[in-house]
Parts: C-alpha cells; sequence; structure tokens
C-alpha cells in the first residue's frame, strides 16, 4: 500500500499540454475506472482542473507504477510518450502527502489563495466516491487534505489578501463598510472595468446599483445586466446623495467630481460615509477629495499599491501554511504507520490464539477426564501466558517509530507470520 | 500581607501580562497573544473582585473612598465593561487598546496609600453608592469609546493614507468602530447624568445646596457638555467618524482631568 501522485500542473506543460490530458465529463469516470482495473492500482482520484491534471493512487509497486501510468496516460488521451515525460511529475511517501495538503490548500495554485482548488478536490474525491474508487488510504489522505486547506485559510489570512483590482477594491470597501449588503453603487461610466469592479460588488450582496452613462442606451444595457436601474449621466449628483459606493470610468479628459461639489454632497448626506473607486486613466474623480473627511477615494495606482502589498503579506502568510502543514504531515505519517501495523497485529493475535486452541484442545485430548473446574484453569492458564507473550510485540507495533517497516518485517519473520 | 493586598497584587501582575499580550499582539499576529490576554485578563478581573470584596467587607461600607480604592474601582469597571462589549461585539484588537489603560489605572492605584480611611461624616450616605458606582460605570464606558475612537483613528488614516499596514486588515471597520464609539456614549451618557444627578441630591440633603461646587463637580459639567456636543453634533449635523473620535478622546481626557486632578488641588468634598 503506496501513495503515489501523478500529474503535471500550469508549472510543468503549457496549456495546449493541459488541455489533451484534461479528463472532462464522461472521460473522468472512464479513466478512474480504467486505472483502477490496472492490476497495480487499488485506489484512484482524479483530480482534472485548467491548472492541473493529477491522479491521487495507492499502488502496490510505486518504482513499477511510473511506467505504467505513462503509458496508461499516452493510451487514454493518444498523446506520445516524449511528449508527456518532460511534463510529469511523480511524488511519493511523504512528498505525496505534502503534495496534497499543498495542492488543497492553495499553496501550489497560480494565484495562491485562490478559494476555487478546495472544492474542486472536494468534488474529484466526490466523483472517485461515487465511483467506488477510493479505498481507506485515499479515503483518509483526501478528508485530510480537506481539513488541512481549512486550517491554512482560516489560521491564516492567505485567502483574504486581495491580489487582483478589483478584489483589492472589495476588500477597501469592507473596511469602510462592515457589510456591504444593503448598501447602494453608483457607476459613474459604464467602461468594461468599471463593470467587472461592480459585479464583484454585487456578489458581496450590495442593494441598488445605478448607471450614470453619458450614452443612455449603453447605460440602459449595464444597467439591465446588473439587475439596477439607469439615469441621466447629468442626474448623478442627485445619486450620490445616496450612493454608498461610487465606481467611476467615463473616459472624460478632467475632474467630473470636484472637491467643492464633493464637500456639497456630503454635508447633504449628513456625511454618511462615502467609497470611491476611480478607475478612469486620465483621473475623473479629483484627489483633493482625500481631503475630505468621511470620503474614501482610490485611483488605479492606489489600488495597486494595495495589490503589491498584498503579495507580499501572502508569502510570509504561505509561510505560515507551510508550517501548518508539515504539522499535519507528521500526524498523518503516525497514522499511517499504525494503519501498516495493524494486519501484522491481527495477524499475530490470529496466530497465538490458533496456537493455544490447537494444544489445549490436544492436551484434552490426552487427558479425557478433566474436571469442569481444570479445564477452566487450564483455559485460563494459556490464555493468561498468550497474552503475556504478545504484548510486548503488540505494544511495539502500535508505537510509532522511524523504522516502523523493518519491525513490522522482523515481527512478521520470527513469528512465521504470512 | 494582608489578603486584599496579595489579591491585589495577583491582579495587577494579570493586567500587566494581559497588557503585555495586547500589546505583542498589535505587533505579530499569532493564536496566542489574544487568548492570553484574555485568560489574563479575567483571571486579573477575578482576584480584583476577590480584592474588593474583602475590603468592603472589612469597611463596612463600599470600598471606594480613598484614591487607591477609587482608582481601583475605576480600573475593575473598565475590565468588566470591556468583557461586556467582547462578549456582544467581538472585535479585533479592542483588548490590546484597553488592557494597557486598565494596567495603568491598576498600577496607579498600587502605587497610593492603602490604608483604611474611617468613613467621613459627609461619605455616611445612602447616596455613596449609588453616585459613585454610576459615575464610574459612566466613566468606564467613556474610557472604552475613547479607545474605539483611538482605533478608528488608526484604521482610517490606513484607509485614508493608502498603506495599508499589517493591522489594517485585522482592525475593525471604521463603520463597526464609529457604531460602538456611538453605542458606548449613548450608555455612558445617562449613567453619568444620573451620576451627577444624585450626586445633586446628595449634595442637597447633606449641605443643603443643589449645586455644591468643587474641582470634580465643574468639571464634571465640562465633561458633561462635551460629551452632550457629541451626541448632538452627532445627530444633527452628521459630526460622525473623525470628528466623534477626536471629541470622544477630548472627553476622556476630560475624564481623568476630573478624576485625577482632584489630587493636584486636594481642596473641595470629593478627596477621592
Amino acid at each position: 500500500m503506496n501513495l503515489l501522485v501523478v500529474g503535471l500542473n500550469h508549472k510543468t506543460a503549457d496549456v495546449e499540454v493541459r488541455e489533451r490530458l484534461a479528463f472532462g465529463g464522461a472521460k473522468l469516470e472512464d479513466g478512474l475506472k480504467r486505472i483502477t482495473a490496472l492490476d497495480d492500482v487499488n485506489e484512484a482520484v482524479i483530480l482534472s482542473t485548467c491548472n492541473r491534471v493529477e491522479m491521487y493512487l495507492n499502488v502496490k509497486d510505486p518504482v513499477k507504477a511510473e511506467d505504467e501510468l505513462i503509458d496508461f496516460f499516452s493510451e487514454f488521451h493518444s498523446i506520445r510518450h516524449e511528449l508527456l515525460r518532460p511534463s510529469l511529475y511523480f511524488h511519493t511517501g511523504d512528498e505525496a502527502v505534502r503534495h496534497a495538503f499543498r495542492v488543497a490548500s492553495s499553496l501550489d495554485s497560480m494565484v495562491v489563495g485562490e478559494p476555487q482548488i478546495t472544492g474542486q478536490l472536494k468534488d474529484a474525491f466526490d466523483a472517485s466516491l461515487k465511483f467506488k474508487t477510493t479505498g481507506i488510504l485515499l479515503n483518509k489522505l483526501m478528508k485530510k487534505s480537506l481539513s488541512v486547506a481549512k486550517r491554512v485559510r482560516t489560521e491564516t489570512r492567505i485567502s483574504a489578501l486581495a491580489v487582483s483590482i478589483s478584489y483589492a477594491a472589495v476588500e477597501l470597501a469592507k473596511k469602510v463598510f462592515e457589510d456591504l449588503g444593503g448598501k447602494n453603487v453608483l457607476l459613474l461610466g459604464a467602461g468594461e472595468m468599471a463593470e467587472l469592479a461592480a459585479k464583484h460588488l454585487v456578489n458581496s450582496g450590495v442593494a441598488e446599483t445605478v448607471v450614470a452613462n453619458r450614452t443612455f442606451a449603453t447605460g440602459c444595457e449595464l444597467a439591465k445586466d446588473m439587475g439596477g436601474r439607469a439615469v441621466k449621466f447629468e442626474d448623478f449628483p442627485d445619486e450620490m446623495l445616496t450612493a454608498d459606493i461610487v465606481i467611476c470610468s467615463t473616459g472624460a479628459p478632467t475632474y467630473v467630481v470636484t472637491k467643492p461639489m464633493m464637500k456639497d454632497i456630503m454635508k447633504k448626506r449628513k456625511q454618511e460615509p462615502m467609497f470611491i473607486i476611480d478607475i478612469s486613466v486620465p483621473r475623473n474623480i479629483d484627489p483633493e477629495l482625500d481631503e475630505l473627511d468621511n470620503v474614501y477615494r482610490y485611483d488605479v495606482d492606489d489600488l495597486q499599491g494595495v495589490v503589491d502589498t498584498n503579495v507580499g503579506e501572502r508569502r510570509k502568510e504561505a509561510e505560515l501554511a507551510e508550517g501548518i502543514i508539515a504539522e499535519e504531515i507528521e500526524t498523518f505519517k503516525r497514522w499511517l504507520s499504525s494503519l501498516e501495523a495493524v494486519p501484522t497485529i491481527l495477524a499475530l493475535r490470529e496466530r497465538a490464539d490458533r496456537i493455544m486452541a490447537q494444544e489445549v484442545e490436544r492436551f484434552m485430548g490426552k487427558h479425557p477426564d478433566l474436571g469442569e473446574k481444570e479445564i477452566q484453569a487450564i483455559n485460563r492458564l494459556t490464555a493468561g501466558i498468550v497474552s503475556k507473550l504478545i504484548h510486548p510485540p503488540t505494544a511495539a507495533l502500535k508505537e510509532d517509530a522511524e523504522d516502523k517497516d523493518i519491525l513490522i518485517a522482523t515481527i512478521k519473520r520470527i513469528y512465521g507470520l504470512d | 500581607m494582608q489578603p486584599d493586598v496579595i489579591a491585589f497584587e495577583l491582579a495587577l501582575s494579570m493586567y500587566f501580562i494581559s497588557a503585555i499580550a495586547g500589546t505583542a499582539d498589535l505587533f505579530k499576529k499569532t493564536n496566542i497573544w489574544p487568548r492570553l490576554l484574555f485568560v489574563s485578563a479575567g483571571a486579573g478581573f477575578v482576584f480584583h473582585t476577590i480584592s474588593t470584596v474583602y475590603r468592603f467587607a472589612i469597611a463596612g461600607h463600599p470600598p471606594i473612598v480613598s484614591p487607591h480604592e477609587a482608582t481601583a474601582f475605576f480600573a475593575w469597571c473598565i475590565v468588566l465593561m470591556f468583557f461586556v462589549v467582547e462578549i456582544r461585539y467581538r472585535l479585533g484588537l479592542f483588548g490590546s487598546f484597553i488592557m494597557p489603560l486598565v494596567f495603568f489605572m491598576a498600577f496607579t492605584a498600587a502605587m497610593l496609600p492603602r490604608e483604611f480611611e474611617p468613613l467621613q461624616p459627609l461619605l455616611q450616605s445612602k447616596w455613596l453608592l449609588t453616585h459613585t458606582f454610576l459615575a464610574f460605570l459612566g466613566n468606564a464606558a467613556f474610557a472604552l469609546a475613547c479607545m474605539a475612537g483611538v482605533m478608528y483613528l488608526v484604521q482610517e488614516h490606513y484607509l485614508k493614507s493608502k498603506h495599508m499596514g499589517d493591522l489594517f486588515g485585522r482592525l475593525p471597520s471604521i463603520q463597526t468602530l464609529d457604531h460602538l464609539n456611538y453605542r458606548l456614549i449613548t450608555i455612558a451618557f445617562p449613567l453619568f447624568t444620573l451620576a451627577i444627578i444624585s450626586g445633586m441630591a446628595w449634595a442637597k440633603s447633606s449641605m443643603g445646596n443643589y449645586l455644591a461646587l468643587d474641582f470634580r463637580t465643574v468639571w464634571a459639567m465640562v465633561t458633561w457638555l462635551i460629551y452632550a456636543l457629541i451626541l448632538h453634533a452627532r445627530l444633527v449635523a452628521g459630526w460622525r467618524g473623525r470628528r466623534a473620535s477626536v471629541l470622544s478622546i477630548v472627553g476622556f481626557i476630560s475624564v481623568l482631568l476630573a478624576f485625577f486632578g482632584v489630587k493636584l488641588l486636594q481642596k473641595g468634598f470629593h478627596i477621592f
């Protein structure tokens, strides 16, 4: 029973190769069934996403399995060996466990900290459960990987730090407004970047979206798309009285919102805080708005600055995550080694019980006139001797030790276990 | 050493550990600092309560009649309020701003003489407990509001300067902090008002005069006006956020002046 991970990802293969090796749709079931049909493979989970294709396997002989797997991939996807070899990586033992944990926690992802991979791994595991291609080893590994991912997410800030401008905008908005739900969004201009940022906000549950665009028709379209309403561009100052979040990208050559204008609006709003993102170049919102209380304005450079800070922070958090993973690998190893010992412990016990039963039977045969009391005494005596004899080796097998497999092999030899 | 002194010293040590843990938490995020902060603050509170109850039992009157006792009780009220707020709001890093203040208070109390002072005739009144308890609770809430204001200004600085420091992600949103500041003052203000009113009733019953002016009563009026202004300006003119936070800090400075300033002048009937 050996763990083996084989696959490729965005670091080892470009998208053309990854595409060809994907296990999409019906191929997933087919792949799972055919890989476990191989003599050498007992369990399999296939993880296939746009950035990686991996198999997590329980194999008898990891060295032999490598060649077999390359043949399998080559045949299954009709792809030549020479194309595969440079892209595939193989991990066994501890490295395989580390790889599984890292992938699940998004440490191996293109954007470290991204949230999708954990769900994708869970789906892959569910599929294997459905097609019954897992057993005790992969069940434990998958469940552990998912719980390690959860630990990493809650104990580090790795997934909280935005690394794209639109996520950064949402992150900032959440530090101004505790809850984005119920807040009103105003879009000045209907550009693509504004739409993207707005969509992120809408996903966070904002209340109403209003679009004010110079070309009313385009504004209407976007408003319909976002489930909001459109207004004439000239009317935007009125809308600013009730908007909490403003996204500006009008393409105008000058400032559309000036400081005096904003001062007046804030007064009328009774200083309700306003969060403004200006993603137009040249800027449409006067930077002097920063001097006003309760107005929080960010342009593209500011947002990029947040992103840059976050990249450094993420790296620090990733280190914390690696530490958590190292801890969890040790725990998993302990489980694994106790698992390996279980059949031997059972075999030892069984052997001992069989010998005891045989000898007692033979003795009874030679001494037919023993009384009930004597028979009971003999049973107790032999049981006691046997228990005491097998206790030390059993305890040793349950202990965690570095040379566990040598111990198991030795005990098998000296007790004549199979 | 007497049991109340031992208990208080233990409380002080616990508050010290809590303050250190809170400060450390500002610099490096770990799981240990917040837990240590709460456990030691809780332990300190227990010891502090024991000390207070013991002194009450020995003296036969509420242990709030000497500078030491008053300062210690003030610290006790702040810890109590802090736990109430934390259980309700669960804010990031609030403890880091509160526990150092608590330690400062308790340390000051420890520096003051601890002898049991006999209860002066003026203080032998049914108003003693009511007036002082209301005043201390109100002031404790003002203390917490001040710290919420400080946190607001820190977070606002991050947002305005656009340099997101490490604390940025861990501090609550400014909306939460502003809301907390407001809630705390709306709780503190009635308590404080009632404290003043009960003080006036006491003055009337013992000295025949509602307005018995001494250093503290005058400063209490100033404090009352500041917080009344804060509430009024918030409701009417939208003085929220930065202005409210700064005023909360000013208000608390006024509270501290009213409380400690008495020591400087040594005159009047507020001897503590």
